[in-house]
């Protein structure tokens, strides 16, 4: 099943290339043209979100660079006991939706003192694998269109990554046993 | 939200580089997070100008509007207030499908102009619309068949099964995702009750 998926994936690309402009060529659509014309909208677009990017970023890093995060993580060490989450574990449903590099680090860390393969391995691995990061995502797509008012869009994000949090120490509990 | 959660992030770094005594950390770290945007940015502009260039041709050929028709039940469901034959559904769907396959590169660009298209709907545009709300739910849960990047890490790392995460990851994904259609539709409902976001 996964080298079926895995082959689609990899094959899925390179044949848009090809087949995209050769289904416009039969279809009589100057495709030089098309192309030229569409690709002229990324570049104002990417600038476009500079700003917004910008503001999140710092703020992100001045949470996480200065030691605000650590202070925060250690609080909730008690907190992750009570619910019998490993506390290794914490950090990275924490800071998934906020920085995806930075939960990484904290899934790497677990693959140098636990092994990829150990329990803790794959939860971290589940957890960091099956979300995206929110507060990234929601900067990017309405900072593109200049829409400033997101109403409950964060909202939604933030409870589904904990959803998905939720569910990955379920099933990983289920699937891999024990904690 | 935002508002807070931004404030929160920056108060909370000065208070802790105060109490260290290192009140330079603030600064560093603030120009460090600004370059990396840039960066990131400056990363998405070779991204943005191929695919945006690909996704016209796809448009003036008539591709997207097939793709929109083959999943139009799907589309409607998620997306009511779009209407059935406007391109923005076309872009939805290449960018839902983007991510299920993990070409994550693609999906951006695919999703930014299912954004502007949906701007286009919009009535008051520095205002999200629901549909752009459940856009932004369906991508920030995001929705994907097989985890690649994770499956890389975890082969540098030596594992001995790194696929072995597949399974689960695509179930926990499922769960997340269908908790942010249910949540979207729940504050949408709550949030739009009784007025139209579409009329002035």
């Amino acid at each position: 099943m996964y080298e079926i998926i895995s082959a689609i994936s990899n094959y899925m690309l390179p044949a848009m290339i090809v087949l995209i402009p050769l289904y416009a060529l039969f279809r009589k659509v100057p495709v030089y043209e098309s192309f030229v014309e569409g690709a002229k909208e990324g570049f104002p677009t990417a600038i476009q979100i500079i700003p917004h990017l910008v503001g999140m970023m710092f703020a992100v890093a001045v949470f996480r660079d200065t030691g605000a995060l650590d202070f925060y993580l250690q609080a909730l060490v008690p907190l992750a006991n009570w619910l019998h989450i490993p506390p290794d574990i914490l950090p990275i449903g924490i800071l998934r939706p906020i920085s995806g590099t930075g939960s990484l680090a904290f899934v790497e860390s677990i693959f140098h003192t636990f092994g990829p393969d150990s329990f803790m391995g794959k939860l971290a691995s589940t957890i960091q694998a099956s979300t995206d990061t929110t507060l990234y995502v929601i900067t990017v797509y309405f900072g593109a269109v200049g829409v400033k008012k997101s109403l409950y869009a964060l909202k939604v994000g933030l409870l589904a990554d904990l959803i998905g949090f939720i569910a990955s120490l379920v099933i990983c509990t289920i699937m891999f046993g024990g904690m | 939200m935002i508002n807070y959660i931004w404030v929160f992030m920056i108060v909370s770094g000065i208070i802790a580089a105060i109490l260290q005594g290192k009140i330079d950390l603030v600064t560093t770290a603030a120009l460090t997070g600004a370059k990396d945007a840039v960066a990131v940015c400056i990363g998405l502009i070779s991204i943005l100008v191929f695919w945006l260039g690909m996704m016209k041709i796809a448009e003036d050929s008539g591709l997207l509007k097939k793709l929109t028709k083959v999943l139009r039940p799907v589309a409607k469901l998620l997306f009511p207030s779009v209407p059935e034959n406007h391109p923005a559904m076309g872009y939805i769907l290449s960018n839902m499908s983007a991510n299920l396959f993990g070409l994550g590169n693609a999906a951006t660009p695919m999703g930014i102009k299912a954004m502007e298209e949906l701007q286009k709907l919009n009535p008051e545009p520095h205002k999200a619309t629901p549909a752009m709300c459940t856009l932004l739910a369906l991508n920030t849960s995001g929705l994907t068949l097989i985890p690649a990047t994770m499956i890389g890490i975890r082969m540098k790392y030596d594992s001995a099964n790194p696929t072995d995460i597949i399974g689960p990851t695509l179930l926990a994904t499922i769960v997340a995702t269908g908790g942010a259609v249910l949540l979207d539709r729940y504050y949408r409902n709550r949030h739009f009750r009784g007025i139209n976001p579409y009329k002035k």
